[in-house]
């Protein structure tokens, strides 16, 4: 099962290629032409990312290198631990929302640290896995057309996050028997 | 909300500097950090350009349409905003499809397509409309059927099974999605 769906990711792309040029040939469309109008779209909206991406990047980058997560996880551990969330895990749930890069590096510590089969290893990729970083895609999506008032959009991903951490530790808990 | 926490988030971390004595640290990083942002945005330039093409052939040759059609109710329930036939219906598809496939490169620039139909939609171009919101949320608890890099990194640490964690994956983050909308329902009245 798990072959079939990672052989259908690598085929997907050059299958979607290859049918989306082949229906337009068939319709008519001038393909060439057409790419390069769109391409050319491309080009603008990545100019207009890069702003937005430069702003949260550089908050970010002070964030993570002052050590500030470390006293968060200090303080906020004996909370975690009565809703089931184990404090080892919580540089990765605070990282998370911040930064790709950095949290699969936390990731990938926590599985130096204490084992990938191991309960807190389990976790943490579990957890890896189920979300994107919501900054970063804030930043890429508002910052593309150039909105300003995000309203709810940063609490309801971060309530999301929430609940995909503690669906992580409940469903590990179950699924592996600890 | 996002100015306070971008301003908390650097104020916290330079004052910490000067305490713990990290200052020196902390100014490279952060000017690491705009460099990054170039980094990322290069490598994103010709993978948007090209996708950005291969949709213009799609939207051209009607296939678009054809896709939003047959998903048209999935949609509806998501987003009961946007109109029937509306092209940033395909767009979502496809930057949903590709994030389940785990096409993170793909998925961005249906994502950012999407978001400028979106925002034709929109009548205050700076404020963000419902389904960008849900739309955004959605993305960020993005339900991917592999995460082919956890699994990666897992392997590398030496895990009897790298795989493992792909079911528990799956449902934390169908989880984290259905909170998600459902927050986002709820609270779409309370943020003007």
């Amino acid at each position: 099962m798990v072959n079939i769906i990672r052989q259908l990711s690598v085929y997907s792309i050059p299958f979607i290629i290859i049918f989306v040029l082949l229906f337009g040939y068939l319709k008519g469309v001038k393909l060439y032409e057409a790419f390069i109008e769109g391409a050319a779209d491309g080009l603008k909206v990545s100019i207009k990312i890069l702003p937005y991406l430069i702003t949260m990047l550089f908050a970010i980058a002070i964030f993570r290198e002052s050590g500030i997560l470390d006293i968060i996880t200090y303080i906020l551990s004996p909370v975690l631990k009565i809703i089931g969330v184990p404090p080892e895990v919580l540089p990765l749930v605070l990282m998370k929302p911040m930064s790709g890069s950095g949290s699969l590096g936390i990731t990938a510590d926590i599985l130096r640290e204490y084992g990938p089969d191991s309960i807190v290893g389990r976790i943490a990729s579990t957890m890896m896995g189920s979300s994107e970083t919501v900054l970063y895609t804030m930043a890429v999506y508002y910052g593309a057309i150039g909105i300003k008032k995000m309203r709810h959009t940063l609490a309801c991903a971060l309530i999301a996050h929430i609940a995909g951490v503690i669906a992580s530790c409940i469903i590990c808990k179950i699924i592996f028997k600890v | 909300m996002i100015n306070t926490i971008w301003f908390f988030m650097i104020f916290a971390g330079i004052f910490l500097s000067f305490l713990n004595g990290s200052a020196k640290e902390v100014a490279d990083a952060s000017i690491k950090g705009g460099t990054a942002a170039v980094e990322i945005t290069l490598g994103l330039v010709g993978v948007i350009c090209i996708w950005s093409g291969i949709m213009k052939i799609a939207e051209k040759s009607g296939l678009t349409d054809i896709i939003g059609k047959a998903l048209m109710p999935f949609i509806r329930m998501l987003f009961p905003e946007i109109p029937k036939k509306h092209p940033s219906i395909s767009a979502i598809i496809m930057n949903m499809a590709s994030n389940m496939l785990g096409l993170s490169n793909a998925a961005t620039p249906f994502g950012i397509k999407a978001m400028e139909e979106l925002q034709k939609l929109n009548a205050n171009k700076e404020r963000a409309t419902d389904a960008m919101v849900t739309f955004i949320v959605l993305n960020s608890a993005s339900v991917q059927i592999i995460p082919a890099t956890v699994i990666s990194i897992r392997a590398a640490a030496g895990s009897k099974n790298p795989s493992e964690i792909v079911i528990t994956t799956i449902i934390s983050t169908i989880s984290a999605a259905i909170i998600g909308i459902l927050s986002c329902k709820l609270l779409q009245k309370e943020y003007k």
